[in-house]
């Protein structure tokens, strides 16, 4: 095993306001600007700026043996922005070493790839757009929202000019094989994928400080010693995480920075592997083979689909209510519309609305502000009634 | 394992929803591969016991001059029964209850003869004396039978409970279905309260019916947190009841409120949502089923909000009319201030009807499909409302789970968990 690819996830919804009925037509002050400022500002200091530094000595040290790649939505910059200006800062910091990959998703981190080519076209531009302004890359590879991948999905991608995709490795997807080859689109064979070898970058994101893990606790030398477990002939493992495993999800008191700095240091001195981008990979290897996926699979949850957004009565109709209105905001020429209707377009909002962690997952109750799914769509239909209101009046009245 | 069981009523002579919890954890104990002793104040000759053994107290022989409670000095002093004591009160059984208050002298006519006692088992005026025998009378069937372990039903029987442990030695278990606190408020009767604490304090083990009784009996009771463990209730499987399907004769949808009219009910945090949801919804109806001490003061609030055209009371509903007013509704409201476990939810869900409930409930701990808000929460309740009427999806959702939700809700799992509790008890 000679390859490792990191990538991280970095994404912060615009949270919706509390938005009673009776608001509706009086006023759109949707989105709750107090929490969003003070969880960005938060995670800022507990997660994105000592996990940048961590990265930053990394490189430092390493040099060219030390990449990672990032993706991180268009919101999350546009807060950075407007509440921690220091993040972007260190995020361009990391740009500048040259061992940074910035991949491409939807700027809203949004679902339209399973609704609107049109509007997933149209916000994979917006997102390209903001990397290249903020750190003068142009995006070679693609991420759709939270590794959601099928046959249609990589013809769109595909045809935006991106030859590389990361997605889950879904052991239904995969069957025997293994995640750490690369792959290609059976439906666009020029698409390269990437898969995230969800066993080992779980147990970093997901069971790092879980106490009932017979592993624990993981320590860098055994999780090293994990890589050369591979198969032989593997030739990268996938670590595709959410950025905000690092101090959020996995406290610092647990020892995850320490982790993050002493596994990349080991791999690299004592295992002889090296850490590459997406993009690099897909011009070093071979696809293994095509992958046929007809059905949409997703990084989320045991089932790898789609349910944690989409498929219950709840979700499905908040999600066809808001892209009934897709022709009508086009239409008003309204930017200020037009941008609200992608905020609301945010994954999150359908998360939040998912009644399966009834069940199982506490994955979803740790990421939900609110009590249950069913106050979740209340205030989210509240707010798309009144959003609605607004497209459907005539310009000139607006 | 053999349970000596003291309750106070048992079906078919109910008056409150006390004997029909009984019953329900009862038949699943024995389920359960326990064996019940149980007491009640007297039988009438037509309970279903089943597999098991059903005591009446009245009838067995004590020596007249074994009155325990005497010697205990005068604490508890003999108080008049209001309507307030039963647990699980519904409106129906609210006013039998009522009934009965008025032919309350004959039962205090029953006497003490020399050697046995004749319960009237009921909630006459004489209850707290009735309370006092049954625990003389307790000794004795404790005296008199092979049992592992006690376990009483709410205040009532506590003092029977305490004279069985200690005549036999057996662990004692009490049961908390309902606290004085949630029936009265801040007003409660000392005596009945008295009782709760003696008999929670000389228990070994503390069940409440939910986690908000728990609190309750360890904030208010001040009983050790160790003691206590929730046992959610259960269910009894509903009869196979077709949905009454009713015919409107208005286009507007209706949101119901269905219980006693009092505060701990929470009914006029109903009429304020209604207020609110009536400024931006033409398309709805409120009514208030039931009857209780604030009914009038409901009323002049609802003609004070000028929204009588939109707002029904109904009086007291009775049994065909209480389906019909489920299957009337599209959405059920209760807001109760405490409520210890509020089966009602239950019923509307059953029909179909999606419910609004108060977080500071027993049931809300057990339910997902159903909206929960403070009760005090009025702008949550309404917004609560607007949605479930406005939003397709809730209601579909609510349809598509509430009725599969409430037929899981079983008393298998309270055995299960009781049993449990008295094998830990009982060290085996």
């Amino acid at each position: 095993m000679k390859n490792i690819c990191l990538y991280f996830q970095v994404h912060q919804p615009y949270r919706l306001a509390t938005y009673r009925f009776f608001d509706i037509g009086d006023h759109d002050r949707y989105f709750d600007d107090h929490a969003n400022r003070f969880i960005m500002q938060q995670v800022a200091e507990k997660c994105y700026l000592p996990a940048n530094d961590v990265l930053l000595s990394l490189i430092d040290r390493y040099g060219d043996d030390f990449k990672v790649a990032f993706s991180i939505s268009g919101m999350a910059l546009e807060q950075f922005k407007a509440y921690a200006p220091k993040v972007i800062e260190s995020f361009q910091k990391l740009a500048s070493t040259g061992a940074i990959e910035f991949l491409a998703e939807t700027w809203a981190h949004s679902l339209a790839s399973l609704k609107s080519k049109k509007e997933f076209e149209a916000q994979v531009s917006l997102h390209k757009q903001a990397i290249w302004e903020l750190f003068g890359q142009k995006t070679v590879t693609f991420r759709n929202t939270e590794l959601i991948y099928s046959n249609d999905i990589a013809k769109m991608v595909f045809d935006q000019g991106y030859k590389t995709m990361l997605t889950e490795g879904a052991k239904h997807i995969l069957g025997w094989r293994s995640p750490n080859k690369l792959y290609a689109s059976a439906k666009v064979p020029g698409l390269r994928l990437l898969l995230k070898n969800f066993r080992l970058s779980d147990d970093i994101a997901f069971r790092f400080s879980n106490r009932d893990w017979n592993e624990w606790p993981l320590t860098a030398e055994k999780f090293v010693s994990w890589f050369q477990q591979a198969a032989p002939g593997d030739e990268v493992i996938n670590l595709f995480m959410d950025y905000e495993t690092f101090g959020e999800h996995q406290w610092k008191e647990t020892g995850i920075f320490d982790f993050l700095e002493a596994f990349p240091a080991l791999a690299i001195e004592q295992a002889g592997m090296r850490f590459k981008t997406p993009g690099m990979l897909a011009e070093e290897l071979k696809p293994e083979t095509e992958l046929d996926v007809p059905y949409p699979i997703s990084w989320a949850d045991e089932e790898r689909d789609l349910t944690a957004w989409l498929g219950n009565e709840l979700q499905d109709e908040a999600f066809e209510k808001l892209y009934q209105l897709e022709k009508d905001v086009y239409h008003t020429g309204d930017e200020k519309l037009l941008r609200t209707w992608r905020l609301l377009q945010t994954s999150d909002h359908f998360y939040y609305m998912c009644t399966k962690w009834f069940s199982d997952g506490d994955v979803h109750k740790y990421f939900n502000p609110y009590n249950s799914p069913y106050d979740a769509f209340i205030h989210y239909m509240n707010v798309l009634s009144d959003f609605t209101i607004r497209v459907k009046i005539p310009s000139p009245a607006r | 394992m053999k349970v000596l069981m003291f309750g106070w009523e048992f079906p078919p002579h109910i008056s409150g929803g006390l004997g029909t919890a009984c019953y329900g954890l009862t038949k699943a104990m024995l389920k359960a591969d326990m064996d019940i002793l149980f007491v009640v104040p007297r039988l009438y000759g037509d309970e279903p016991a089943g597999s098991m053994q059903l005591i009446s107290a009245s009838g067995v022989e004590v020596d007249p001059g074994d009155e325990v409670f005497q010697s205990e000095g005068g604490k508890i002093s003999l108080f008049e029964i209001d309507s307030t004591l039963l647990p699980y009160t519904t409106e129906e059984e609210y006013l039998d209850l009522v009934k009965q208050l008025e032919t309350v002298d004959q039962v205090s006519k029953i006497k003490w003869d020399s050697r046995t006692y004749s319960f009237s088992g009921g909630y006459g005026k004489n209850l707290m004396e009735e309370v006092k025998r049954y625990a003389i009378v307790a000794s004795n069937i404790a005296k008199a039978h092979d049992f592992d372990i006690i376990h009483a039903h709410d205040w009532l029987t506590y003092l029977a409970g305490i004279e069985a442990r200690k005549i036999s030695g057996k662990p004692l278990v009490v049961h908390m279905h309902a606290t004085e606190f949630d029936r009265s408020g801040e007003n409660m009767n000392p005596s009945v309260f008295a009782i709760e604490k003696t008999g929670m304090q000389a228990a070994d083990k503390v069940v409440a019916v939910s986690h908000l009784t728990r609190d309750t009996v360890i904030k208010k009771h001040d009983i050790d947190p160790e003691k206590v463990i929730t046992v959610h209730n259960g269910v009894e499987p509903f009869e196979n009841k077709s949905l009454v399907e009713v015919k409107k004769h208005f286009p507007e949808k209706i949101v119901t409120f269905l219980g006693r009219i009092t505060y701990q009910k929470g009914p006029e945090y109903f009429i304020e949502a209604a207020y609110k949801v009536l400024q931006r919804d033409d398309n709805v109806r409120f009514v208030m089923a039931g009857s209780g001490d604030m009914l009038p003061r409901m009323i002049r609030r609802v003609a004070e909000l000028g929204m009588g055209a939109r707002f029904h009371f109904t009086g007291f509903l009775r049994g065909p009319d209480v389906d019909r007013m489920y299957g009337m509704s599209d959405a059920y409201v209760m807001p109760s201030v405490s409520e210890p476990f509020g089966i009602s939810p239950l019923e509307a869900m059953r029909s179909n009807v999606p419910v609004i409930i108060s977080r500071q409930s027993g049931v809300s701990e057990v339910l997902k499909h159903a909206l929960k808000v403070d009760y005090w929460d009025i702008d949550g309740m309404a917004d609560a409302i607007y949605g479930t009427l406005n939003y397709p999806g809730l209601m579909n959702m609510f349809k598509k789970h509430g009725k599969k939700e409430v037929e899981g809700i079983k008393w298998d799992q309270a055995a299960y968990k009781l049993k449990q509790i008295y094998q830990n008890m009982l060290h085996v």
